[in-house]
C-alpha cells in the first residue's frame, strides 16, 4: 500500500498507457515516496496551474498593498462611483473608495480566513469521523456529539460566542488577532460536522477491507494503521470537503461581519464587498464581478491543488 | 440490522432529550430581547409589562418543562383531533410564538408546502443532477465534460445564493419578465394554468438551489468513484467479463455511494429547514425564512420548536445513512 | 379560483355600468408590499410598524392625522377640542361623538360601549399591551349614550390626543374580543389573526409572517368605497426586492419604506413602472455622545454610569468640534438623497415645535482643529490628539444596515482630519435596539463612545419625547439597563423645563418650551447631534392613484381613496 512499485494498471477508460504491460521491472533502489508524490504532483497540469494561480492570488493580495498607492479605507468622495480608469483601474465604490486597494485587503482577510478555518474544520472532522469510524466504542458518543452540532442553530450560537469570547480574546491578542481567532474558531467549530460524518462512513467500510485485515495480522498499531493505511484512503472526500470549505468559509466570515460579530464595518472582505455590490447589480455590474470572481478563482485553484495533490499521494495512479 | 435500528432509535429519546436542553439553554444565553422590534416610541415599563406578559418572568427551568409539556403532550394531542375529530387537547395551552401569539405548530404545517415545493424540488433534481455528473466526470477524468463540470460546480458554490438569486431576478423578472420575482404562497393548483404559474414561480429558487446541491454532492460523487474505479476489484469485474456498464453502475457505483449517502442524508433535514437566503430573496416565505425571522424577532418558542423539529430529522437521517452503509457493504456491521 | 372570478366580475360590473363608476369594488385587485412581514393583526399585541400599518386597513381609531400632521376625524364626528367644548376647560377629560350609523364589517352596529371595551382591553394589568402609553393617565371611562363617550384624565392632560387617536389605537370590536382580555389575549387566535373592524377591507385569510388576503369591507361607510374589491398585503424579502417589485417589474402597486441608497432607488425608477413618493415627520438619524465612561476597564455595573463621567466627551469643547467635523449635506446626498435633509434638532418637525437652528449645516474642519487645541488636546503621534497621555480614540456603534456603514466610513474619515481616532463597530439591529441586560452590545447599555440611530416620536407632540432626556430617565444596572437617557445627558435646569412643559396647556408657549429643551440638547451641549431629518420614500405603480404619503399616521390611512388609473 505504502511503498511505490510499477503495478500494471487496469485498462480503465483509455487512461492507462497502453505500454504498462511491457515496462521493464524496476532494478534501482526505491527513491523517497514525498519525491515521488512531488513527481507525480509536477505533471498533473490542472494541480500545476491551480497552484500557481493560488501563489499569485496570495501574493497580489499580500504585497499588492504594500505596492499600491491608495488605501483601501481612504475615502475621496469626489470620484465616488468611478468606473475603470488609469488611476483606478477597477474603479471605486459609493463613497470613492478604491475597488483594487479594497479587492487586495479584502483578500487578505478572506484568504487567511478561508484557509484557516478550512483547516480547522477538516482537522476536527477528520479527527472525529477517523476516531469514530475507527474505535467503535468512541461511536456513538462522538457521533451523537456530531448530531447535537448539526442540531444547533447556527446564529445564536455564533452570538453566545461573540458574547463569551469577544472580549476576552481582544484583551489577549489585541482587537485585531482576538477578532481573526474568534471568527476562525466560530467558522471552524461549525462546520466540521459533514467531514466527520463523510470520513467516519468511509472508514467503516475500509476497516473491514483485506488490507486493514492483513495490516493488522502483522502487528501494525492502531496509530500507525490510522496515519499509514487508513488516512490516505480517505483523502479524496477530505479534499472534496477543503474545497467546498474554503467557500463556504469565506461566505460564513462575510455573513458574519454583516451581522456584526466579525471584522469592523470599514474592514473589507470579498464576501462584504460581494453583498454589498448586490444592490448595484444593475449600474455597477463590476462591483459584483471581481469579489465574484476572486471567490472562484480561489476555490477552483485550491480544488485543482487539491485534485492534483490526492492523486499524487495514490500510489495505484503514480507513475501513470 | 435490526436490533442496531431498534437500539439506535431507543437511544435516540435521550439523545433529543439532551439536544433540546442545550438547544434551549443556548437560546437563553444568547443576547436579543423579543422587544427588539418594538418601535423606539414605546416606553421601557410598557415593554417590561409585555415581557412578563410572555411569561419571560418565569425562571428558566420551569418554562424549560413547560415546553417540554407542551410540546411532546400537548402537541401530539392537537395532531390526535385533527386526525380523528376528538377534543383531548381542548383548553389546554400550545406552544405559542411570541411574534404572532399563536400557536407554532399551526404556522410551521403552513409554511411546510411552500417548503417541499421549492427546497425539496431543488433538492430532489439537484441530486438528480449530481449523480449521472459526478459519475461522468470520473469516468472520463480530466475530459473536457469533466473541466467542465468541475468549473460549473466551483462556481455553483462559491457564488452565494444571495448573489446569483438577485442575477436570476434582474435578467428574467426584471428584463425579460418571465418569471414573478415574488412567490405567491396563496396560490393553489387548481387546473393546467395553476399549475404552469406554479412552474413558472418556482423556476428560479429551484434552479439557484439545485445548482448549489448538485455542484456540491457531483464532487463527493466523482471523487468516490475515482477512488473506486482504480480498485483490483474492478479489474476482477473486467476480467471476469462483465460488461463497462455493469462494472461501472453497479461495481464501482454501489461502493462509491458511501460518501455521497451520507452527503445527501445530511442535506434532507436542510430540505424541511428550509433555505433562508433562497427563501429570502424569492419571498417564498417557507420555513426558512420562518426561523431566520423568528431569530430575528427573538422568538423563542419558534426557535426553540423549529430547531428540533430539525434535530430530530437530522437524528433520524443519520441513523438511515447508518443503515444504508451496511445494506451498502455488508461487511460493515454495528453488533 | 374565488379571487379571478371576483376580479372579472369586478370587470363585468364596469363594463355594465360605465356611469357608475365610482362603484366599491369596481377596480378589481390591488398589490401591497411591506418588506417586513405582519406577525399579528392586532395592534395591542404588537406596535411593530408592519403589524400596526397592516391592520390599519381594518381597523380605525376614532381620528387620525393627516400627512401634515393635522388632526382629522375617521369614526368620530369631528376632533374634540377645548373650543368645540370637546375638551373641558381644565383638559382632564375629553369627550367624543360618534359618527352616527357606523357598522362594523360583520353588519352589527359600532357603539360607544366598542370605545369603552377597547379601553379597557388595553388597559387590562395582564394584558401586556403595547400600546398602554397611550392610554397613560386615563382614569375612567364613561359611556354618556350609544354615540358618546367620555375620557377622563387623572390630571390635566395637555394633550388629550393619546387613547383613540391614530394608527396605534383603533377600536377593536367588544363583541368579538370580549373573552380575550388580560392573560386570555394570546389564546384568541382567531380574532387576533382576523379582527373585524370599520376599515375598508376585511380580511379573508392571514398567514403570519407571510401574506394577507383581503376583500372590500361590504358595511363600510362610504358605499363608493374602497375602489378595489380585493386586496393582497405581501410581507418579506428585503427593500431592493420590493422596490424593484414595484418599481421594475410592476407586479406590485404599492412597496413601503423603500430604505436604499439614493442611486438604487434612481436605477430602479428608470424601469417606468411606477414613482416614488416622499413624507417627512420626525424620524432623526443622530449621533449620541456617551456622557459617562464606558471604559472596560471599569468594573462591570459601573461602565457607562454616572459614576464615572467620560474622560474625553464631558468637554463641551470636544463634542462640538466633533459635530463640526461633520458635512451633513453629503451625508443626506450618499445616504438618504431626495428622502432626507440635513437638520441640527432633535425635533425636526412640526413646525411650530422646531427650532429654526441651522448652524451646523457648515462643516468646519479649521474650527473644529481650532476648538480641540483649545481644549487642551494637542496633535500627537500618528496625526491624534493627545492630552495628558491620553488618546483622543472613540469606539462608534450602530446597527447593521448599508447607509449606516457609509455614514460611519464617512464621518470616521472626517474626524481622522481633526485628529480623532475612531474604532467602528456594527452591531446587529435585534441585538442593538433589543435590551437584553445580559448582552453588552445594546444601544442603552452603551458601552462605546457615541453611538449612532434614529428616532422618532409618535403623533405630533414632542412632550414625552423630550422628557426622555430628564436625569432620572438613564438606564443604569439598578434598573435593568432599561430607560431612554440614552447618553446620561444630566441637567436639573432640563429637568425643570420638562416639568413645565407638562403643567402647559397653550400651544405657543409649548412651542416655544419644546424649541428651547431641543436646543438645550443639542446647540448649546452638543451631547444629541442630529445629522439627518429621514424622511420616508415609498413607491407606488404609475396605475394607482389616490396615495398620499402620511409619515404620522399608518401610511395605509387613505387607501379607501386608493383607486386604479385607466
Amino acid at each position: 500500500m505504502t511503498e511505490p512499485t510499477q503495478k500494471i494498471a487496469p485498462g480503465s477508460g483509455g487512461a492507462t498507457p497502453a505500454g504498462a504491460l511491457t515496462d521493464p521491472i524496476p532494478v534501482a533502489p526505491p527513491r523517497s515516496q514525498w519525491r515521488d508524490v512531488w513527481d507525480q504532483f509536477k505533471h498533473h497540469k490542472g494541480a500545476m496551474l491551480g497552484g500557481i494561480i493560488f501563489l499569485l492570488i496570495v501574493l497580489l493580495v499580500f504585497v499588492g498593498p504594500l505596492l499600491w498607492p491608495y488605501d483601501a479605507t481612504y475615502i475621496d468622495i469626489r470620484s465616488r462611483n468611478q468606473g475603470p480608469s488609469f488611476a483606478h483601474p477597477l474603479g471605486t465604490d459609493q463613497l470613492g473608495r478604491d475597488t483594487l486597494a479594497r479587492m487586495m485587503a479584502g483578500g487578505q482577510t478572506s484568504v487567511s480566513v478561508g484557509i484557516t478555518a478550512m483547516l480547522l474544520a477538516l482537522f476536527l472532522g477528520s479527527l472525529v469521523g477517523v476516531l469514530a469510524g475507527f474505535f467503535k466504542r468512541l461511536d456513538g458518543l462522538l457521533m451523537r456529539m456530531t448530531d447535537l452540532f448539526l442540531a444547533l442553530p447556527l446564529l445564536p450560537l455564533l452570538l453566545v460566542m461573540v458574547l463569551l469570547f469577544r472580549d476576552p480574546l481582544n484583551a489577549a491578542f489585541g482587537p485585531e488577532t482576538g477578532i481573526f481567532i474568534l471568527i476562525v474558531v466560530a467558522i471552524g467549530v461549525t462546520s466540521w460536522m459533514p467531514t466527520a460524518r463523510i470520513v467516519r462512513g468511509d472508514v467503516l467500510a475500509l476497516k473491514e477491507r483485506e488490507f486493514v485485515l492483513a495490516a493488522r495480522s502483522i502487528g501494525t498499531t492502531n496509530t500507525k494503521m490510522i496515519t499509514r493505511h487508513i488516512l490516505p484512503n480517505v483523502l479524496s472526500p477530505i479534499m472534496v470537503s477543503a474545497t467546498l470549505g474554503i467557500a463556504n468559509a469565506i461566505i460564513t466570515e462575510s455573513a458574519l461581519s454583516f451581522l456584526g460579530l466579525g471584522f469592523p464595518p470599514d474592514f473589507p472582505t470579498w464576501g462584504r464587498l460581494l453583498f454589498d455590490a448586490t444592490d448595484y447589480l444593475q449600474q455597477y455590474p463590476e462591483r459584483v464581478f471581481w469579489p465574484g470572481v476572486a471567490i472562484s478563482l480561489t476555490v477552483l485553484s485550491v480544488n485543482y491543488l487539491g485534485d492534483g495533490l490526492r492523486d499524487a499521494l495514490d500510489p495505484r495512479i503514480r507513475g501513470r | 440490522m435490526l436490533t442496531f435500528t431498534i437500539r439506535r432509535l431507543v437511544l435516540a429519546i435521550p439523545t433529543l432529550l439532551f439536544i433540546s436542553l442545550v438547544i434551549f439553554l443556548l437560546l437563553e444565553l444568547a443576547p436579543g430581547d423579543p422587544m427588539a422590534q418594538v418601535p423606539l416610541t414605546v416606553p421601557p415599563e410598557v415593554k417590561e409589562r409585555m415581557r412578563e406578559a410572555l411569561g419571560l418572568g418565569e425562571p428558566v427551568h420551569i418554562r424549560f418543562v413547560k415546553w417540554l409539556i407542551q410540546f411532546f403532550w400537548i402537541e401530539p394531542q392537537v395532531l390526535i383531533d385533527n386526525l380523528f375529530g376528538t377534543s383531548l387537547s381542548e383548553g389546554k395551552l400550545r406552544v405559542l410564538s411570541w411574534q404572532t401569539r399563536s400557536p407554532v405548530m399551526d404556522i410551521v404545517v403552513q409554511r411546510m408546502p411552500q417548503t417541499l415545493w421549492v427546497v425539496g424540488m431543488s433538492y430532489i433534481l439537484g441530486v438528480l443532477i449530481a449523480l449521472p455528473i459526478g459519475i461522468y466526470s470520473a469516468y472520463k477524468q480530466y475530459s473536457i465534460f469533466d473541466q467542465v463540470g468541475t468549473f460549473i460546480s466551483m462556481i455553483g458554490f462559491s457564488v452565494p445564493t444571495f448573489f446569483t438569486g438577485v442575477l436570476l431576478i434582474v435578467i428574467f423578472s426584471v428584463n425579460l419578465g418571465w418569471f414573478p420575482s415574488i412567490y405567491d404562497t396563496t396560490h393553489k393548483v387548481t387546473d393546467w394554468d395553476s399549475l404552469v404559474f406554479q412552474f413558472r414561480q418556482m423556476a428560479m429558487p429551484v434552479f439557484v438551489l439545485a445548482l448549489y446541491n448538485a455542484a456540491q454532492i457531483s464532487r463527493f460523487m466523482r471523487a468516490s468513484m475515482l477512488d473506486n474505479l482504480n480498485q483490483d476489484y474492478v479489474r476482477t469485474a473486467r476480467a471476469k467479463g462483465l460488461g463497462e456498464k455493469v462494472v461501472v453502475l453497479v461495481h464501482v457505483l454501489r461502493n462509491s455511494m458511501i460518501p455521497v449517502v451520507t452527503v445527501i442524508a445530511l442535506g434532507v433535514p436542510h430540505v424541511f429547514g428550509g433555505a433562508i437566503i433562497t427563501e429570502q430573496v424569492f419571498k417564498v416565505n417557507g420555513l426558512g425564512q420562518l426561523l431566520i425571522g423568528a431569530i430575528e424577532a427573538n422568538d423563542l418558542p419558534m426557535v426553540q420548536t423549529l430547531t428540533f423539529i430539525f434535530a430530530l430529522l437530522i437524528v433520524l437521517f443519520n441513523l438511515i445513512a447508518d443503515v444504508l452503509y451496511g445494506v451498502l457493504d455488508p461487511r460493515i456491521r454495528y453488533d | 379560483m374565488k379571487l379571478k372570478s371576483l376580479m372579472l366580475g369586478a370587470v363585468a360590473m364596469a363594463g355594465l355600468a360605465p356611469a357608475a363608476f365610482a362603484e366599491r369594488g369596481a377596480d378589481g385587485h390591488v398589490n401591497i408590499i411591506y418588506w417586513q412581514a405582519p406577525s399579528i393583526l392586532n395592534p395591542y399585541l404588537s406596535s411593530g410598524t408592519k403589524d400596526l400599518e397592516s391592520s390599519s386597513l381594518v381597523l380605525e381609531p376614532l381620528g387620525r392625522y393627516d400627512q401634515n400632521g393635522a388632526l382629522v376625524p375617521y369614526l368620530a364626528e369631528s376632533i374634540p377640542t377645548v373650543e368645540n367644548g370637546g375638551v373641558s376647560a381644565d383638559l382632564t377629560s375629553i369627550t367624543w361623538k360618534l359618527k352616527p350609523g357606523l357598522k362594523w364589517s360583520d353588519g352589527s352596529a359600532l357603539t360607544s360601549e366598542d370605545v369603552k371595551f377597547t379601553a379597557e382591553y388595553c388597559m387590562h394589568p395582564e394584558g401586556g399591551c403595547a400600546q398602554l402609553a397611550k392610554f397613560q393617565g386615563v382614569s375612567s371611562i364613561d359611556v354618556i349614550d350609544e354615540l358618546t363617550v367620555k375620557v377622563n384624565f387623572s390630571e390635566a392632560k395637555p394633550n388629550p390626543y393619546g387613547p383613540f387617536m391614530g394608527a396605534q389605537s383603533p377600536i377593536l370590536q367588544k363583541a368579538q374580543f370580549e373573552n380575550c382580555t388580560g392573560p386570555r389575549a394570546p389564546e384568541c387566535t382567531s380574532a387576533n389573526f382576523g379582527p373585524i373592524g370599520t376599515g375598508p377591507f376585511a380580511v379573508t385569510e392571514f398567514k403570519p409572517n407571510d401574506v394577507i388576503s383581503m376583500v372590500a369591507n361590504p358595511n363600510y361607510r362610504d358605499p363608493a368605497k374602497p375602489a378595489f374589491a380585493t386586496l393582497t398585503f405581501k410581507g418579506g424579502g428585503d427593500a431592493t426586492a420590493a422596490g424593484r417589485a414595484v418599481l421594475e417589474t410592476g407586479e406590485f402597486d404599492y412597496a413601503w419604506n423603500l430604505q436604499l441608497a439614493p442611486d438604487v432607488i434612481a436605477k430602479m425608477l428608470e424601469g417606468g413602472k411606477g414613482k416614488t413618493v416622499v413624507g417627512f415627520g420626525s424620524l432623526v438619524e443622530r449621533i449620541e455622545m456617551n456622557m459617562t465612561d464606558p471604559s472596560p476597564s471599569l468594573p462591570e455595573g459601573e461602565r457607562s454610569t454616572a459614576k464615572h463621567p467620560h474622560p474625553m466627551l464631558s468637554d463641551v469643547r470636544v463634542r462640538k468640534a466633533l459635530s463640526m467635523a461633520i458635512d451633513r449635506e453629503l451625508l443626506v446626498e450618499i445616504g438618504y438623497g431626495q428622502a432626507g435633509r440635513p437638520t441640527c434638532n432633535l425635533v425636526p418637525a412640526p413646525a411650530m415645535y422646531a427650532s429654526d437652528n441651522t448652524d451646523c449645516f457648515k462643516q468646519d474642519i479649521a474650527g473644529a482643529k481650532a476648538l480641540l487645541d483649545e481644549a487642551g488636546w494637542k496633535v500627537g503621534a500618528g496625526g491624534i490628539r493627545e492630552k495628558d497621555g491620553v488618546k483622543l480614540s472613540l469606539l462608534y456603534q450602530t446597527s447593521t444596515n448599508a447607509v449606516r456603514q457609509d455614514f460611519q466610513a464617512l464621518i470616521k474619515q472626517w474626524w481622522s482630519e481633526i485628529g480623532v481616532q475612531t474604532e467602528l463597530r456594527n452591531i446587529s439591529g435585534s441585538v442593538f435596539f433589543g435590551g437584553d441586560p445580559g448582552s453588552p452590545d445594546t444601544f442603552q447599555k452603551f458601552y462605546a463612545d457615541v453611538e449612532m440611530y434614529a428616532n422618532n416620536f409618535d403623533g405630533t407632540d414632542p412632550e414625552a419625547y423630550l422628557a426622555q432626556h430628564t436625569c432620572e430617565k438613564a438606564p443604569k444596572p439598578e434598573a435593568q439597563w432599561q430607560g431612554e437617557n440614552i447618553n446620561r445627558f444630566c441637567d436639573p435646569a432640563y429637568d425643570a423645563m420638562v416639568a413645565e412643559l407638562g403643567r402647559t396647556g397653550e400651544l405657543s408657549k409649548r412651542g416655544e418650551i419644546a424649541k428651547k429643551l431641543n436646543e438645550m440638547l443639542t446647540k448649546d451641549s452638543y451631547v444629541v447631534v442630529p445629522l439627518v431629518d429621514r424622511g420616508r420614500v415609498s413607491a407606488h405603480s404609475n396605475t394607482l392613484g389616490g396615495v398620499v404619503l402620511n409619515t404620522w399616521d399608518s401610511e395605509l390611512w387613505n387607501a379607501a381613496d386608493w383607486y386604479r388609473i385607466k
